[in-house]
């Protein structure tokens, strides 16, 4: 189904919601629609498609172009279709020798202003200017072209004053004002879609010129985020990708998934050849609905960047150069190694990391080869650093490890906590989308020690911003369900209905002591009391709430105790089973639902169900032929400890860099210096490559079919667009190096891993690719009892029963402030880099974002005598680093912040190994550390960076 | 009462998440708090793990919080290496 291309017809504006009916007649037909629905749409639901140039469906009408005119039997005028909703009964005309000249006349006039350039110019083909012109029948222009937008000289030689020359400083799109037709798609596009209100029109009539912000600014300095939306919206070649000006249009397109953050876009990649032309958002992509962020429309260049390696290299020892060899040499070598270890060290010294970047159905097999060619249960994945307090927190609680909704509930959605998490940064799609609910005017909490994009941006404000001091979450979370108690705005039905009551008096008793109270962690949270107050009410009674929440949840040695309390403020107020309410864990990366759905962690079987239960182990034991080992497996950073110790001695790493983003790099280092193979699987030499004595090369989202599972555990499909540059998807690999070890698999398609799953894994039962096929996407579980999937969790009662309140008591991180360390740094990220920056650093996404850099406070700087832009040394109780300081309020006083996209940085040399009490994530969001002055890269730094050039040596071929 | 910080001893950062996994139990009733700490400890702790832990408790159980003493009876001790 490579070349399946649904039509994407564009009914010129947006469907109507209301649920009452209107039948009018158009040229001669009936048509039924709902309230609301423009004629331009009703008629194009007929297959008539109204000439139109500013109405796309993906934004509100405007009526500016006066080509959509219509006549309406009893009415006067030729009113435009695309402003002008239906009406019972009315009879309307869309073409008749009045409405033809009209249109022409309007055409006339605009490409009296246009360039006559069509063949040469990079929208032909695929340009609506020209698909109108033809449309009406366009045969002359009567106007002579004297004062114009696009004559660089007029006709006497003169500079043009009007000629506004293309700009081209966006690294992904262009800017060519003098094909510009000012129908205002892309300034609308940019304010109804993306939310950023970066572009604007100035001037009036003639001198009405679309503008990025000030005078000034240009594509790349404005506040435009890239997002590609004003680019989608254009008619013209006006707006355009560079990609296309440089091939050319593409032929066919597919439909696949994005692989950066957990929102899980779908996209068509539109290709000429194997050539990648384009990534547009799919408009029938549940979790996007038509929309993209930089990374996923134009962040794929790495994908064919010179670093990717495409041959498997072996080496005895991490200090000699890499050795080419052939994959079969490769898996030999990696197989004897791994055979050695087990032999010398027994079963358990080895083990595997799952990637969250890669299919479920390549996690499901790295998971089998531990278990089933292993035959232990070391296995775990990138969630463990993540979002594994979710997995234990809502399983705890209400049954599931999993968010209950799907994106598209935000729409109903009266009141939103956003809490630990920036999705204008990190998921920035759904970040739009919440935008547009909050300015259609639902109410906002922010929970977050920085005063992040969310708080405060283009025409939106949080009611509340609650800037705590980080490492506090479960203080303010208990004192939110302490207000909600003890003021009696609880929902004692949903409560008696829904969880089990006497487990509330507990909580209820527990929440409502003194010292539970917003005035009591006042001092402890740095947030006052008559805010918490004040949100809490909010919360409770402002109508369908919904808590989203980030890793700025997860990652504390609280972690998992946030986590329940968010869910008992969810059953305590009855949010929980509807659209508009619910938790919604906004996962990071693209699958690491998936990844955790699969059986990566040590403890649990695909489809979150325990090693220790005898039932499950027979269904696996049967359906793979082995003894599967009942005790729960090493998680990461239980493996870097056996490894130091001495009883860890092998792993198998797949598309995971844990070296740069696991905490505590020395220590990390120390673990992977002692293992006796490494083999990392990955597109690049990563960092943690730098300790391998194995690399796979490993295939990209573009090269392979499988499947993607999102934040709203939605599994999407991912089609494979070109043949793998490295001669394999990275199943294959994985079912290879199996092979080599004895596993005798034969897959030869991963829709037959998708079979294994379904019969395996209960809410993975009724997934088949036929059915990914004709629904697009579903959400699990999905099995008998919900043949479709399941958009809304919890619905009439909670997975396990009755939901289960949990005492959430307070417990102080023991990565204390003091005279040495007096600042707390938090770590988060930034929109146009992803996770450690493997794929992003090497796309033109550097052009935002080319290094990590420090915020501090300015009352911290100026006695520290930093100034911005200055080089600074930032140290913990682990290590230190040096990078550049920004100064910023977005900070609270004592509160520093960076990111971690950059290796040079290394932001994880300066975090600690404390971690979450239930499930060892690390605690990223808080390091007690100090600044002062540098003037370069630290000592560690340097050696580093030595060390890092030295492993990454190949030798060269004989 | 401020639990160890870790990297002292052998056994220490093994000592401080036993006590970590206390801490949150503690807010429990009593009963279910011994039950449900022994069930964390067998349920996500490897064999490797517990049989560090035994050292530590076998040895008098210096360093542990009272709660994680009084479930020890209940956290399974694992087999000899295989």
């Amino acid at each position: 189904m490579k070349d399946f291309i649904i039509p994407d017809r564009d009914f010129g504006t947006p469907a109507a919601k209301s649920k009452q009916m209107v039948t009018l007649n158009i040229d001669g037909f009936d048509v039924t629609v709902p309230e609301g629905t423009s004629i331009m749409r009703a008629a194009a639901e007929i297959g008539i498609s109204v000439p139109k140039l500013c109405a796309t469906d993906s934004i509100d009408a405007f009526g500016s172009c006066r080509l959509c005119l219509v006549e309406i039997e009893g009415r006067n005028g030729t009113p435009a279709s695309c402003t002008t909703p239906v009406a019972a009964g009315i009879k309307v005309h869309t073409q008749n020798s009045k409405l033809k000249q009209l249109r022409r006349g309007v055409m006339e006039l605009y490409i009296s202003d246009h360039p006559l350039d069509c063949l040469t110019c990079s929208a032909n083909g695929d340009c609506e200017l020209q698909d109108m012109a033809g449309a009406v029948g366009l045969r002359d222009v009567r106007y002579e072209a004297i004062d114009t937008h696009f004559k660089v000289k007029d006709n006497s030689g003169v500079a043009n004053p009007n000629y506004i020359p293309r700009d081209d400083s966006n690294p992904y799109f262009s800017y060519d004002p003098q094909k510009c037709i000012v129908c205002s798609r892309c300034v609308r596009a940019c304010e109804e879609v993306q939310g950023t209100f970066a572009l604007t029109i100035e001037g009036r009539g003639f001198d009405s010129r679309v503008s990025f912000g000030a005078k000034t600014d240009n594509a790349l300095s404005s506040d435009c985020v890239s997002c590609g939306a004003c680019v989608q919206a254009c008619p013209t070649a006006t707006l355009q990708e560079k990609s296309v000006i440089e091939i050319g249009t593409p032929e066919r397109s597919v439909i696949t998934t994005c692989a950066y953050c957990g929102v899980g876009c779908s996209f068509k990649a539109e290709m000429r050849g194997d050539e990648l032309v384009r990534m547009v958002p799919y408009k029938h992509g549940k979790a996007n609905r038509g929309h993209s962020c930089v990374k996923g429309r134009f962040a794929y260049g790495y994908a064919s960047h010179k670093d990717r390696i495409l041959n498997p290299m072996i080496r005895d020892s991490i200090n000699d150069p890499w050795k080419e060899v052939s994959w079969t040499e490769a898996m030999d070598f990696a197989a004897a190694k791994m055979k050695g270890i087990q032999t010398k060290y027994g079963r358990q010294s080895v083990g595997v990391i799952t990637s969250s970047r890669c299919t479920n159905e390549e996690a499901y097999l790295v998971q089998k080869l531990t278990r089933a060619v292993f035959m232990n249960n070391n296995t775990d994945t990138c969630a463990r650093v993540c979002h594994s307090p979710t997995g234990y927190g809502l399983g705890q609680t209400l049954g599931t490890s999993a968010g209950t909704q799907d994106f598209d509930s935000v729409e109903h959605t009266d009141v939103a906590i956003v809490i630990g998490a920036n999705p204008a940064s990190g998921h920035p799609v759904f970040a739009s989308r919440l935008k547009k609910r909050i300015r259609q005017g639902a109410k906002l909490i922010v929970i977050d020690p920085r005063r992040t994009e969310m708080v405060e941006s283009a025409h939106i404000r949080a009611a509340h911003h609650l800037a705590l001091t980080p490492g506090t979450n479960v203080a303010i979370v208990t004192a939110l369900a302490h207000v909600i108690v003890t003021e009696g705005l609880f929902d004692a039905a949903f409560i008696q209905d829904r969880c089990d009551w006497d487990e509330f008096q507990d909580y209820a008793e527990f929440v409502s002591q003194p010292q539970n109270s917003p005035e009591a962690v006042e001092m402890l949270t740095g947030v006052k009391a008559s805010e918490v107050r004040a949100a809490a009410r909010l919360y409770a009674t402002g109508g369908n709430a919904a808590i989203y929440y980030g890793l700025g949840v997860t990652e504390h040695s609280q972690g998992s105790t946030t986590v329940i309390g968010i869910a008992n403020l969810a059953m305590m107020t009855g949010n929980i089973g509807r659209p508009g309410v619910g938790v919604n864990p906004l996962r990071g990366q693209n699958n690491v639902q998936g990844s955790c759905d699969m059986g990566s962690f040590p403890h649990e079987l695909p489809g979150y169900r325990h090693v220790k239960g005898d039932a499950v182990r027979d269904i696996f034991e049967k359906a793979w032929g082995v003894q599967i080992d009942p005790e729960p497996g090493l998680r990461i950073p239980n493996m870097l400890d056996a490894a130091v110790e001495g009883t860890f001695k092998g792993l198998y790493c797949q598309g995971e860099d844990i070296l740069q983003s696991d905490p505590d790099t020395k220590h990390v280092a120390a673990g992977l210096a002692a293992m006796e193979c490494v083999i990392v699987h990955d597109l690049f030499l990563n960092e943690t490559a730098n300790y391998a004595h194995v690399f796979f090369p490993g295939s990209t989202f573009l090269e392979k079919d499988g499947t993607f599972t999102n934040a709203e555990r939605r599994i999407n499909r991912v089609r494979k667009v070109m043949a793998p540059r490295n001669g394999y998807a990275d199943w294959e690999v994985t079912q290879m190096f199996a092979n080599a070890m004895g596993g005798n698999w034969t897959y030869t398609h991963p829709m037959q891993i998708m079979e294994e799953i379904a019969l395996t894994t209960p809410s993975f039962a009724g997934v088949t690719y036929e059915k990914l096929e004709t629904m697009g996407s579903i959400q699990w579980p999905c099995n008998e009892k919900a043949p479709e999937g399941t958009p809304l969790m919890h619905v009439d009662g909670f997975v396990r029963g009755k939901g289960k309140f949990i005492n959430t008591e307070y417990v102080a991180t023991d990565e204390k402030t003091g005279p040495r360390f007096p600042l707390l740094l938090t770590t988060g990220r930034i929109l146009s880099q992803y996770n450690v920056g493997a794929q992003t650093r090497r796309t033109p996404n550097v052009a935002w974002h080319a290094e990590d850099v420090l915020e501090i406070h300015p009352h911290d700087a100026e006695v520290r005598g930093i100034k911005d832009g200055d080089f600074v040394r930032l140290a913990s109780r682990s290590g230190n680093t040096s990078l550049r300081a920004t100064i910023t309020d977005k900070v609270n006083p004592g509160v520093v912040y960076t990111t971690f996209h950059h290796p040079d940085t290394q932001a994880n040399v300066i975090t600690t190994d404390f971690s979450d009490w239930a499930t060892n994530c690390p605690e990223y969001k808080v390091t007690a550390v100090q600044v002062s002055p540098s003037n370069g890269p630290s000592e560690w730094q340097e050696e580093y960076a030595a060390q890092a050039t030295k492993s990454r040596r190949i030798a060269a071929a004989e | 009462m401020s639990l160890n910080a870790p990297h002292e001893g052998p056994h220490a950062k093994l000592i401080y998440m036993a006590n970590q996994i206390a801490k949150f139990m503690e807010s429990k009733p009593h009963a279910e708090g011994v039950e449900l700490l022994a069930s964390h400890i067998n349920d996500f702790w490897e064999p490797r793990m517990r049989r560090h832990l035994f050292e530590v408790l076998d040895a008098g159980g210096t360093g542990l919080r009272p709660l994680v003493l009084e479930a020890a009876s209940k956290i399974k001790r694992p087999a000899l290496a295989a």
